[in-house]
């Protein structure tokens, strides 16, 4: 890749050239060609610059999702996945089903628990690293102490919480010793509970940082004049801070949105069969090849995703109106 | 915020960063110490002995998984999205400095693939594999879908570092005579190093990390996240413990390899920097 800049700037000039040395008395021109082709080179630059970002990201994002759309309406069969045609079946299917409701009841459930959680917990979060911690030094020390584990493994943070919360597990052990129970607490691990733990644990920081962003970026004199007006702490809070952090707490919002309503992989290690997921009933449509259903699934998830956003967005402009 | 004492909302919410902070390292540490049970020791407390039994387990033949051999194709799948990520992003970001036709659609491309339910990204890449009769595998299939998560990240960091890029110090490069490739090779790029290591940071973890998109992407050979999830199911000892602590170890060496690297760039740059503006 590193060579490519040079030679796709070499190859051309190096023709031209050859063209225009053929030529007698060019001296003139050759230099007006040059100026020209330097301002071909430059407008055609940020079209060479954006060609590989853009290529994988129609080949590997926009050609497939087309495809969901397309897939969704093709029939299928046992020894032939995908058989091109335009049927309504797939998607009678996924409405004719009552497992269907229930599977996105509980999924639309579990993601607006998990979505009230992370909010509350990261504005405060982030208002306190923002507004409260007063060195920049710390801001940035505890700012990384919070992000570190968004680098690490997924899937250990979630296997991570089996031996704390399973019948034998750590939190058991505790209650039982302490004899707060006399039993060991089944509904700990797999189930609802686990898994909106599992998301709180995974996709807080998520929150977190947009939320910080925009709350940095708020002029501190509007603060002070709320304080010189008399506003409490919690009156700024309330009134100058979480309007102006509107863009960031969006931004979170359609992230733990989106990761949840379409998870499969938490649903299954906390929840361990004992939870429904829209995204695990796609997933193990798919383990079985059954591409034309699973696609329509998909779609219905995208609708389900995109409205929640939309509410979500209207919700937070009519507060503006207030 | 100004001098003086400390409001009631500090104390009140100090507590709550300290107990995030042990609520989001606390299941982390448990598997680590779990990791060095005795070999008689079980996959729960009580802790039967402490050895290293279960990291030397790692390296004997496995029932239940192929370790290494999955290992083997995160680090280089995770190595060449790293790659693609860094030099995809740097020239993205070079091209959205000046305006062309498109960019308003790849930036909403790049947003939506950010934001698009991992699972749908995935049908879609197997969707398109097996039409056009492609075995789907990690360095193909896999590695396309990677990039739709890891490319919107570098995007929008080089968008940061471009929107507080002073273009005085191209100017300045080319008024001496530097051509277009010498001034972002000797110009641009060690001004930005610091958030290419980040850029690259990002592009390694996520990758390596990467579950839910790999899942219907990488074909019959798996990932090590993925050969993770399969094993959970089927442990019985704590060699996936072991095992856990031990990516996540390397991980921790990732991120603190490129902590350093940034922080020694920063370091020169303070002790080499240039002394114009300051008086004679």
């Amino acid at each position: 890749m590193a060579g490519l800049g040079p030679a796709i700037h070499e190859t051309p000039r190096g023709i031209k050239l050859l063209l225009v040395d053929a030529r007698p008395k060019a001296g003139h021109n050759r230099r007006k060609s040059a100026r020209r082709r330097m301002n071909r080179l430059a407008k055609a630059a940020p079209y060479l610059q954006a060609l590989p970002m853009s290529a994988v990201l129609v080949l590997f994002f926009a050609v497939p999702i087309v495809l969901v759309v397309v897939v969704s309406f093709f029939d299928y069969e046992t020894y032939q996945l995908l058989i091109p045609a335009f049927t309504l079946e797939n998607y009678r299917e996924v409405f004719s089903e009552a497992v269907t409701y229930r599977t996105y009841l509980i999924t639309v459930e579990v993601c607006t628990i998990t979505w009230a959680i992370t909010v509350v917990l990261g504005f405060f979060i982030a208002y306190f690293l923002a507004f409260q911690v007063r060195s920049v030094t710390w801001q940035t020390v505890l700012l990384l102490v919070c992000s570190i584990p968004f680098w690490t493994s997924i899937i250990i943070r979630m296997i991570a919480w089996v031996p704390l919360l399973g019948r034998n597990g750590l939190v058991n052990q505790l209650l039982l010793t302490t004899r707060i129970t006399t039993k060991p607490q089944e509904w700990l691990l797999y189930s609802p509970f686990s898994v909106i733990l599992g998301y709180v644990h995974l996709y807080t920081l998520t929150m977190i940082v947009p939320i910080f962003n925009s709350m940095i970026r708020i002029d501190r004199s509007l603060i002070e004049a709320a304080v010189d007006a008399g506003a409490s702490t919690w009156q700024v809070m309330r009134t100058v801070i979480l309007p102006l952090s509107k863009t960031g707490i969006a931004i979170g919002s359609i992230f733990v949105i989106a990761m949840v309503m379409g998870d499969f992989v938490t649903v299954d290690v906390l929840g361990g069969g004992q939870v429904a997921s829209v995204g695990k009933q796609i997933a193990t449509q798919l383990s079985y090849l059954q591409f034309p259903p699973a696609a329509a699934n998909a779609m219905v998830l995208l609708v389900a995703v995109i409205a929640m956003i939309a509410l979500l967005m209207r919700a937070v402009d009519i507060r503006k109106e207030l | 915020m100004g001098e003086g004492r400390r409001p009631p909302i500090f104390w009140a919410l100090a507590p709550l960063l300290a107990l995030f902070i042990v609520f989001m390292y606390g299941p982390i540490a448990t598997i680590v110490i779990l990791s060095f049970q005795g070999p008689d020791g079980g996959l729960v407390f009580p802790m039967n002995g402490v050895s290293l039994h279960w990291f030397a387990a790692l390296f004997q033949p496995q029932s239940i998984g192929d370790i290494w051999g999955s290992f083997r194709r995160s680090a280089a799948l995770g190595l060449v999205v790293m790659i693609c990520t860094v030099l995809f992003s740097f020239f993205a970001g070079l091209a959205f400095r000046r305006r062309f036709r498109g960019a308003g659609f790849l930036l909403y491309l790049a947003l939506a693939s950010l934001v698009m339910p991992s699972v749908v990204v995935s049908l879609g890449i197997g969707a398109l594999f097996e039409l056009l009769g492609i075995d789907r595998d990690w360095y193909s299939s896999a590695l396309g879908a990677h990039l739709t998560w890891t490319l919107p990240f570098g995007l929008l960091i080089m968008f940061a570092v471009f929107n507080r890029f002073n273009p005085a110090y191209e100017e300045a490069a080319r008024d001496q005579g530097a051509s277009g490739w010498q001034t972002i090779r000797h110009v641009v790029v060690p001004i930005i190093l610091p958030s290419l290591v980040g850029v690259a940071l990002f592009g390694f973890t996520l990758s390596y990390d990467e579950i839910a998109r790999t899942s219907q992407s990488v074909g019959a050979l798996n990932t090590l996240p993925l050969e993770l999830e399969a094993m959970q199911t089927n442990a019985t000892t704590p060699v996936i413990y072991a095992l856990g602590a031990a990516t996540t170890g390397l991980s921790l060496m990732v991120i603190g390899v490129s902590l350093a690297a940034v922080l020694l760039v920063r370091r020169r740059r303070a002790r080499l920097g240039s002394d114009a503006g300051q008086s004679v």
